[in-house]
């Protein structure tokens, strides 16, 4: 049954700022329709420097609708400094609490404005910064996200990273390591690291080898859990010639596609030089 | 109250001839049937009449009907029971549509070293048989095939299926847990080994369902202590749980014909309705081939469980296929089986009615329902 609270519902029902504003100063989007839910947050400055204006779009849950409603109340009349301070913590105070499983929707609206402050500040458009490796490929979460998270809510088990972040949340090949990022991140012992592998030149025979093993252990899986697939059509070189098959090909609304999370894995395991091409079937 | 209840698929009403059959059964012949005295052994017959009601809905003797606690047992009987009984099927093939209560076990055999085969459906969510063929080639095997399946509706055609299977030498399963009472089912023509039904999918209360198993068919006991059941169901009998699906089972046999013709009527109309009132609307599942009270409905561009909290607002009760819904954070397997795009697989609602649903609530529905859709595409920045 649903575990709304009154301020859920009624921000569900009637969300305030909804819409798109033309011509905005800043611009943010994160998620995508393919997981389950997407924000598109825009705003508007006025001379001082304040959030004069600022309107969202939602696919989601009624929780995470009722999260974006609930951070454009909470931003406007802020100056983009104390915006910047809004954590995931106060959108779901600011509700009254969220259900732990949707705590996700409070922290895709923290992202939503970060990510349109950044536009304002740097006209990137982009809708996330690949800026550490991707954790968890089924819903490319970094590894930076995932500590954020932790750090931010205190969070002490990989359930708990789930429900804020949705990382493991899909075939769950990565539990083990959000498991390390949490015991490191907590300062608990974390375990000892494996000697780094050696870095020697690849022959090219080594180098298809270990692509078809990596594409086999740690990307087939979790695009399978989704009903896609993947096909490795060629190595040359550095570059990595693939398709990808059912629902993979059609996800293309991803916030982190398809292509970026193979060729991270790839750089991971294989060499950091990999490119990866979608060749189309 | 829930104005408009269509939600059968997950539990039906209680019909009021059924808990008026099993009140005696808690005031007065509360016995137990097993006891040598009267007081007792007289409530037997009537669980004995129950058996043979169950088993004449479903063609069946009424000495291979084994009472259970409900459909998800008789689920887990049959298959572990007969991995365990016979030990010689090496492999199992299932579809990967069934319900968790076939495909947990399934999974569960699978790590106890049995080979597992999941068959593949199409984007209309139905079965391709050769391989089922290809695979009993190579050996001997338990297969479970539901008869129709819970989200969709969508029919397996069990009979051609039984075929193959028997024809191969092997062992045939199937969950009918949403098929029983909806549809004319006869195990004497339909060579299934054995079938799980469940009480409260037929107006029956929750906690009891039953398993058929084909007169020969070996099946170990999941519940052992007790010689209820001949041995095979150990635990004193649920006595007015019993009666009360015995008593559903001949309701079901009483009206199934005339009502299917009329829910399903009712179903046409809202499917209908929907696809004229809502653009961007696609039917999931085959709709030549479906059970007549289910109907599994995609909104694109929105969210399923935003929908289905936006129609509890009005007092309609359905459920979704959505990942917000189905306690993980992803879509419904079976969407995902019949390769059904994310983008409508969020936006999946399932409609499931029965015999008390009325034209009033169909039209509840369709006035109501286009405002909602139509609201929360408003929200959607896919709508451009």
């Amino acid at each position: 049954m649903w575990d709304y609270s009154e301020k859920v519902k009624d921000h569900f029902i009637h969300p305030r700022n909804v819409g798109v504003i033309e011509n905005p100063d800043g611009e943010g989007e994160v998620g995508s329709m393919a997981c389950g839910d997407a924000l598109r947050l825009t705003f508007k400055l006025d001379e001082s420097g304040r959030i004069a204006d600022v309107k969202f779009q939602t696919f989601g849950c009624a929780s995470a609708i009722a999260s974006s409603s609930a951070l454009t109340e909470i931003i406007k009349g802020m100056t983009l400094k104390e915006a910047e301070k809004v954590t995931n913590r106060d959108i779901a105070d600011y509700l009254d609490g969220l259900p732990e499983q949707k705590m996700h929707c409070s922290v895709m609206g923290r992202e939503a404005l970060e990510t349109a402050i950044r536009n304002y500040r740097t006209g990137s458009t982009a809708k996330k910064e690949l800026e550490s490796r991707v954790v968890c490929a089924c819903f490319g979460v970094t590894e930076r996200e995932i500590e954020r998270v932790i750090l931010e809510n205190g969070l002490s088990t990989v359930e708990e990273v789930t429900n804020y972040c949705k990382a493991g949340g899909g075939c769950g090949g990565c539990r083990d390591d959000i498991a390390e990022i949490i015991s490191r991140v907590r300062g608990e012992p974390a375990k000892a690291e494996a000697p780094p592998p050696i870095q020697r030149k690849l022959t090219n025979i080594e180098r298809i080898k270990l692509v078809e093993e990596t594409v086999e252990r740690e990307i087939r899986p979790s695009l399978r859990q989704d009903g896609g697939d993947i096909e490795l059509i060629d190595v040359e070189g550095n570059r990595v010639l693939v398709s990808f098959r059912g629902a993979c090909a059609q996800c293309v609304a991803a916030e982190v596609t398809t292509k970026e999370v193979v060729e991270a894995r790839l750089r991971e395991f294989v060499s950091d030089d990999i490119v990866v091409e979608e060749v189309k079937p | 109250m829930t104005e408009v209840y269509l939600d059968n698929n997950a539990t039906t009403q209680v019909a009021p001839e059924i808990i008026e059959a099993m009140m005696p059964f808690f005031e007065k012949l509360w016995g137990n049937p097993s006891s040598m005295h009267t007081f007792g052994g007289q409530v037997k017959k009537h669980v004995e009449q129950a058996r043979e009601q169950v088993a004449a809905l479903i063609g069946a003797e009424p000495s291979e009907i084994i009472f259970t606690s409900c459909g998800s047992e008789s689920d887990n009987m049959a298959l572990r029971g007969a991995a365990d009984a016979a030990g010689g099927w090496p492999h199992i093939i299932t579809t990967r549509v069934e319900h968790p209560a076939v495909l947990t076990p399934c999974r569960y055999l699978e790590k106890q070293g049995y080979r597992l085969t999941e068959l593949e459906v199409d984007s209309l969510g139905r079965l391709d048989l050769d391989p089922l063929k290809t695979g009993l080639r190579d050996s001997a095997a338990i297969v479970s095939i539901m008869w129709a399946n819970n989200e969709t509706g969508v029919i397996f055609p069990i009979g051609e299926i039984a075929e193959i299977v028997k024809g191969a030498g092997s062992l045939l399963h199937t969950d009918a847990v949403q098929a029983v009472g909806k549809l004319p089912i006869d195990v004497s023509k339909t060579p299934v080994d054995m079938l799980s039904l469940s009480g409260h999918k037929l107006h029956a209360p929750k906690g009891v369902g039953a398993l058929y198993v084909r007169k020969g068919t070996k099946v170990n006991p999941l519940i052992m202590g007790g010689h209820q059941e001949r041995g095979r169901r150990a635990g004193t009998e649920n006595v007015p749980y019993i009666v009360g699906l015995g008593r559903a089972c001949e309701l079901a046999a009483q009206n199934m014909e005339e009502e299917a013709i009329r829910v399903a009527a009712m179903r046409d109309r809202l499917e209908a309705g929907i696809l004229k009132s809502c653009p961007d609307v696609r039917v999931n599942g085959d709709r030549q081939n479906r059970l007549p009270n289910t109907l599994n409905v995609s909104f694109e561009f929105i969210e399923g469980e935003a929908i289905l909290l936006s129609l509890n607002e009005l007092e309609v009760a359905a459920s979704s296929g959505s990942a917000c819904t189905s306690g993980s954070l992803e879509p419904s397997h079976v969407m995902r089986a019949m390769g059904v795009p994310f983008t409508a697989a969020h936006g999946s609602i399932r409609f499931s009615l029965s015999r008390y649903n009325t034209e009033k609530d169909i039209d509840y529905v369709l006035e109501h329902l286009p405002r909602v859709v139509a609201r929360l595409r408003e929200i959607s920045p896919f709508v451009r």
